[in-house]
């Protein structure tokens, strides 16, 4: 277990510095650079010198090397500076700092909604196969699946305000602040966020379970009497849930992404707006930062997931 | 009496292997077989045969603004009802079939292609290069792809040939994964074995036997890569990172003003969103059809 653990922890910080190099070099590969855009202002007119161009290329180091601006681009994101932003004149950590507990709120209630779903469900409609039940919800996971996630969240936003004559609260308000409150702000991008990603779930489940359920040892246990509901969850589900685990766990990262799609219809004030803002202004440090900030939290998700395994399956813990 | 019983047989062979019965005998099996698969591949034509001949079936000019009917309601005249600048959304809907249908096709075959070659050298090689493909297909399939689209957008700028460029980065890696498993385990058989002892030189062996072989997997991904690429297409156009705005497209027919004037008047949104989702579903369920009929390995995944 230790070794597989060292093994799969060595394999993380050299994904992670590949990763922080290719959005490095696609950041350069951008047309004009920091130092314009500060100049150039946010609509880009104001007129500049070269002199004064040159002069600010020194104060910020875009005049050294390119690989001397990637060590010192790493080596701040590892002391936990995240650079300046260009745009807004302020440091992109008190930014990140701000807006991630919101997206974080977001993103967990998002997880918590679909496996809280889709796992009982795909075991209900493995349990229930070719009954209507299995098809109504296979059938709303294949149009799940094949729904975009804004436009999901546009329909959301009609159901509530056509047929409840309700939206969600404005504002944001932090779950420590008011639970109530930001529950009904949240829940309803959460499940606009999380609706494609239960599809995938609740198939999988739903094929795991089915794929158990017709092992030799599941039959041994029926045999010798056990009941039902006994051999349903404690050998059928169990033994099913690893795939589940792993489609589960890499959905984390892309639920994190798809915040820049949701917080733009909820108008959400989180990391995804954000990115969004400093994406239309071209402001790069904040996109470095912040696409390396999702990117992290993508591979730290697949790592927990690769550890979950090992402690789940001794076949890996001990192999 | 060997040649009696031979050649019956043989005439019935090269009699179904004859291309122009093949294919429409295969297709009408596959529909009485997969219903639904089949449903997915008449919407999936019916949309592709729309995008092609759009211009001379929409009703108006999908730029015309009619100052006097803003936000008018689906009716006779406007069939899908008009947007916030009086423009007629049936045309702007179809329009934008073209460009859903024509980039996801283009990044989609691209792709294909792309990931083929390098799957089936990468796994028929081996070593060195297998290793360092095996570890950029990883880090890639570890990177939520909007996350990574937006960033190459970012570095590309907004333009329609680099929303494909960017598709086909991102799509490439996942055709590598498929093809290289399907032509490590082609690799290790028996007549391959055969023709490199008959003096068949690599290429062709790749090209002739292995590439040929990986044609059923291929088949399954490069239909879930045409559906994942169009929404991703339309997830871009709709954050305003995709298509310009001098494009129609799907997703951005459903961003910006859109979302101020959708709850008020629904048909803005609801028609593209529709067509989109009808497109998409159409070809999950062809795919999941296809993938049922050629590698039950994998059923129902």
């Amino acid at each position: 277990m230790k070794k597989y653990i060292g093994k799969r922890l060595l394999l993380f910080f050299p994904t992670l510095t590949g990763v922080a190099l290719a959005i490095f070099i696609l950041m350069r590969i951008v047309p004009g650079d920091t130092a314009e855009l500060i100049l150039a202002g946010p609509s880009g007119e104001a007129s500049y010198t070269q002199e004064d161009l040159d002069r600010l290329r020194v104060q910020l180091g875009l005049d050294k090397p390119i690989y001397v601006q990637f060590v010192r681009w790493v080596a701040d994101l590892a002391r936990g500076n995240l650079g300046y932003s260009a745009a807004k004149k302020r440091p992109v950590a008190g930014e990140l700092q701000r807006q991630f507990p919101v997206t974080l709120q977001l993103g967990l209630l998002s997880v918590i909604v679909i496996w809280s779903i889709s796992i009982p469900i795909g075991v209900l409609a493995a349990v229930r196969q070719d009954s209507w039940t299995d098809y109504v919800f296979r059938g709303t996971a294949i149009v799940g699946l094949a729904m975009p996630s804004f436009f999901v969240g546009l329909l959301v936003i009609l159901v509530l305000s056509r047929f409840f004559n309700w939206l969600p609260p404005f504002g944001f308000v932090h779950v420590w602040d008011n639970p109530t409150i930001s529950f009904q702000q949240l829940i309803f991008p959460a499940v606009a966020l999380g609706f494609s990603s239960s599809g995938t779930l609740l198939r999988m489940t739903r094929t795991q379970v089915l794929e158990v359920l017709r092992e030799d040892y599941i039959r041994t246990a029926r045999a010798k009497g056990l009941s039902g509901k006994v051999v349903l969850w404690r050998h059928a589900v169990r033994n099913s849930l690893l795939p589940v685990v792993t489609i589960a766990g890499t959905q984390i990262g892309f639920l994190f992404s798809g915040t820049v799609v949701i917080e733009r219809i909820f108008n959400i004030p989180g990391v995804g707006r954000g990115l969004l803002e400093a994406l239309t202004v071209r402001d790069l440090n904040v996109i470095q930062a912040y696409i390396m900030y999702f990117a992290f939290i993508a591979l730290v998700a697949n790592l927990l997931v690769d550890l979950t395994y090992a402690w789940l399956d001794p076949r890996i813990r001990y192999g | 009496m060997q040649t009696e019983i031979t050649e019956p047989i043989l005439r019935r062979r090269r009699r179904s292997y004859t291309l122009w019965s093949k294919y429409p005998m295969a297709l009408l099996r596959f529909a009485k077989k997969k219903p639904l698969g089949a449903t997915g591949l008449y919407i999936l034509i019916f949309a592709v045969i729309v995008a092609v001949i759009g211009p001379s079936i929409a009703p108006f000019d999908p730029w015309d603004t009619h100052r006097t009917s803003r936000l008018v309601a689906p009716s006779s005249t406007f069939w899908f009802g008009t947007d916030s600048l009086g423009r007629d959304l049936l045309s702007r809907t179809i329009y934008g079939a073209r460009i859903s249908i024509f980039v996801g096709l283009v990044t989609t075959i691209s792709a294909t292609v792309i990931g083929s070659f390098i799957g089936v050298t990468s796994a028929y090689f081996g070593g060195k290069f297998d290793l360092i493909v095996q570890r950029f297909v990883d880090a890639q399939s570890a990177f939520p792809s909007l996350l990574l689209a937006l960033a190459l957008m970012a570095a590309f700028g907004a333009s329609l040939t680099s929303v494909m460029v960017a598709l086909i980065i991102i799509f490439s890696s996942r055709g590598v994964r498929v093809i290289r498993s399907q032509s490590l385990s082609i690799k290790e058989t028996p007549y391959i074995e055969s023709a490199r002892a008959i003096g068949s030189s690599d290429f062709r062996i790749m090209l002739r036997h292995i590439l040929p072989n990986t044609f059923g997997p291929m088949m399954v991904v490069s239909t879930t890569l045409l559906g994942s690429a169009i929404l991703l297409e339309a997830s871009l156009s709709f954050l305003g990172a995709g298509v310009p705005v001098t494009v129609i497209s799907w997703g951005g027919m459903l961003s910006g003003d859109v979302l101020k004037d959708f709850a008020g008047a629904p048909w803005i949104g609801l028609f593209p969103g529709l067509a989109l989702s009808a497109v998409v579903f159409g070809i999950n369920v062809y795919g999941d059809a296809l993938r049922d009929i050629l590698d039950p390995r994998l059923r129902g995944r």
